[in-house]
């Protein structure tokens, strides 16, 4: 639910904010916003389950 | 005048087994014969005439330096060369894939993508020789986050009469700052004696991890230039840069920008036409710096005491290779990439130093960071807290479908077609050429290849070796008639007249 919340209040601030900026030609923040959203959505489901344990679990040995 | 610049990368990849015993060497060891089995060729690499010890400033000192820090670790040696031109083989506890060598960064670009292709393929082959429910994970990263580092290095061919004490002057400035265009991000700190947490996310991977500015090690106390002198082709006319400090990027864009742009400054100080690149007072504390700001607002000092930010170096490194470009033209680069490269690296460095967000579909840290920032806030967790430590990591998971980079919306240079080409084929404009389709059409007589040589078997005592001391020599343009016109090994040598 906090969560929820949390992320209206940022879509708001987002549609104040739809001018593209002057140093993009390419794309509109606003586009590049609502796909982050749309990852940020997804992502829980794409990251390892027990991020905890697949950090602390992963040890390289050093290379060059 | 300035030599072409050949070049390549070479990555070492992280590996972890999950679900099965996580022995580094082994699982590298398995990847790699898994790969080779389900392609159906093995060829031994000729690691004979190797010497990493020999240093460009003449200081041969064998003894002293590189012997492994744990022996054990070489007991595997797994070691091919592929019919693309790359070599495959496991280093320290890595899978390691070198490109061939090429003429162009476009080309760096494409082969080092089929060569996350060929590790893809090596991770979906390697599952059916591990238990059920078993998989090697492997990462297109440089470090752990917990102070081990393993490199993504690159080569550049440069003229042997280019005194080494100019090229290192002239790269030092590049290298401490080129990171703000081609960093791949890192949460936390690793930095020896300081705390993780005392940086929330830093540019660079790699920066933590250097000691010295110039030296011959690439493990321990690892330097900004490394002197390694190993040519690997003609040693009297040439030198091969070997560069160690770069990160392993995810974004093509940044991968191009990291080649082009040194290419460019190399090409620069072949043609006397560098002097204006900045000098560094300390340039161990500047990478380390710029890395662990990225706001872009710190400062380094130049030797005239003058400050300067990481923004402000790149803007006239860039003015020194655009003069380059107007005066010499672009060619020792490689057909269109000074010209793309001079373009973009203006975008970038407009972009970074305004609203960061437009090169977000370049620039891995800024790609990386953003989706930090938005998860954190999303779930009002703290710097460096673990699900930002493992988005860190996955975003250089090379899965099909947990590779959090393929998801940013980075830019692409190359089709998947393109670099589904370059798995098999080897680049045209080298002599990576000569080699990949001798090893792709008379398979089973090639005894041994490596860089410079290959050996066939052509049915007649002795084995003949083919020399390549010539980079630009066994290109697709001198050589691709007579390996067509050839059948076996035998006729290839009698029509190269060798």
């Amino acid at each position: 639910m906090a969560e929820r919340t949390q992320r209206q209040r940022h879509d708001e601030r987002d549609d104040d904010e739809v001018a593209p900026s002057p140093a993009s030609g390419e794309r509109t923040s606003l586009t590049s916003s609502d796909e982050l959203d749309d990852l940020l959505d997804e992502i829980d489901e794409v990251l390892e389950h027990n991020a905890e344990e697949f950090v602390r679990s992963y040890v390289q040995k050093g290379g060059q | 005048m300035a030599i072409a610049k050949v070049c390549g990368l070479e990555t070492e990849y992280g590996i972890m087994v999950v679900g099965a015993e996580n022995n580094p060497v082994a699982a590298s060891g398995l990847l790699i014969n898994a790969y080779m089995d389900r392609i159906g060729r093995s060829t031994g690499f000729d690691a004979s005439e190797e010497h990493p010890e020999f240093d460009a400033r003449q200081i041969h000192e064998p003894s002293v330096l590189h012997l492994d820090p744990d022996p054990d670790l070489d007991l595997l040696p797994v070691n091919t060369m592929l019919v693309n031109g790359s070599r495959y083989y496991v280093d320290h506890a890595h899978p390691e894939l070198s490109t061939p060598e090429v003429r162009s960064a476009f080309e760096a670009v494409r082969w080092d993508r089929a060569g996350e292709e060929i590790l893809r393929r090596s991770m979906d082959a390697a599952r059916s020789m591990l238990p059920p429910g078993a998989e090697i994970i492997v990462h297109k990263n440089n470090s752990d986050g917990k102070g081990n580092s393993y490199g993504c290095h690159e080569n550049y061919l440069i003229a042997r009469d280019i005194p080494f004490g100019r090229v290192v002057s002239g790269v030092m400035a590049h290298f401490v700052s080129r990171q703000v265009m081609c960093g791949a991000g890192k949460v936390g700190c690793e930095q020896p004696g300081a705390a993780y947490d005392s940086v929330a996310f830093q540019i660079s991977q790699r920066a933590d991890f250097f000691e010295e500015e110039v030296g011959l090690e690439t493990t321990v106390r690892r330097p900004i230039v490394n002197t390694r002198d190993e040519p690997h082709c003609d040693a009297e006319r040439f030198r091969r840069l070997h560069v160690i400090a770069g990160d392993a990027n995810m974004s093509e864009t940044a991968t191009f920008m990291k080649v082009a742009t040194t290419a460019m400054v190399l090409a620069a100080i072949e043609d006397g036409a560098a002097s204006a690149i900045p000098v560094l007072a300390h340039p161990v504390r500047a990478i380390r710096t710029i890395s662990h700001d990225p706001s872009l607002r710190s400062t380094v000092e130049l030797i005239d005491g003058t400050m300067v930010t990481a923004l402000d170096l790149q803007w006239q490194i860039f003015e020194v290779a655009d003069a380059w470009f107007r005066e010499h033209g672009g060619d020792a680069v490689g057909p269109g990439v000074a010209e793309l490269a001079l373009t973009q690296w203006q975008s970038l460095l407009d972009g970074l130093g305004a609203n960061r967000e437009v090169v977000a579909d370049r620039v891995d840290w800024v790609a990386k960071e953003r989706l930090i920032t938005a998860y954190a806030e999303r779930h009002g967790l703290g710097p460096t807290a673990p699900r930002l430590r493992a988005i860190d990591l996955q975003y250089h998971d090379l899965r099909p479908g947990r590779c959090l980079a393929d998801r940013v919306g980075l830019q692409r240079m190359t089709t998947d077609d393109d670099v589904a080409a370059a798995v098999h084929d080897p680049p045209e404009s080298t002599r990576a050429y000569f080699r990949g389709r001798c090893l792709e059409k008379f398979a089973d007589d090639v005894i041994a290849a490596n860089w410079d040589s290959i050996v066939l078997d052509t049915g007649s005592d002795p084995l003949r070796r083919i020399s390549m001391p010539e980079p630009l020599r066994g290109t697709a343009d001198l050589v691709a008639n007579v390996i067509d016109a050839s059948s076996t090994a035998a006729e290839l040598v009698q029509r190269l007249g060798s």
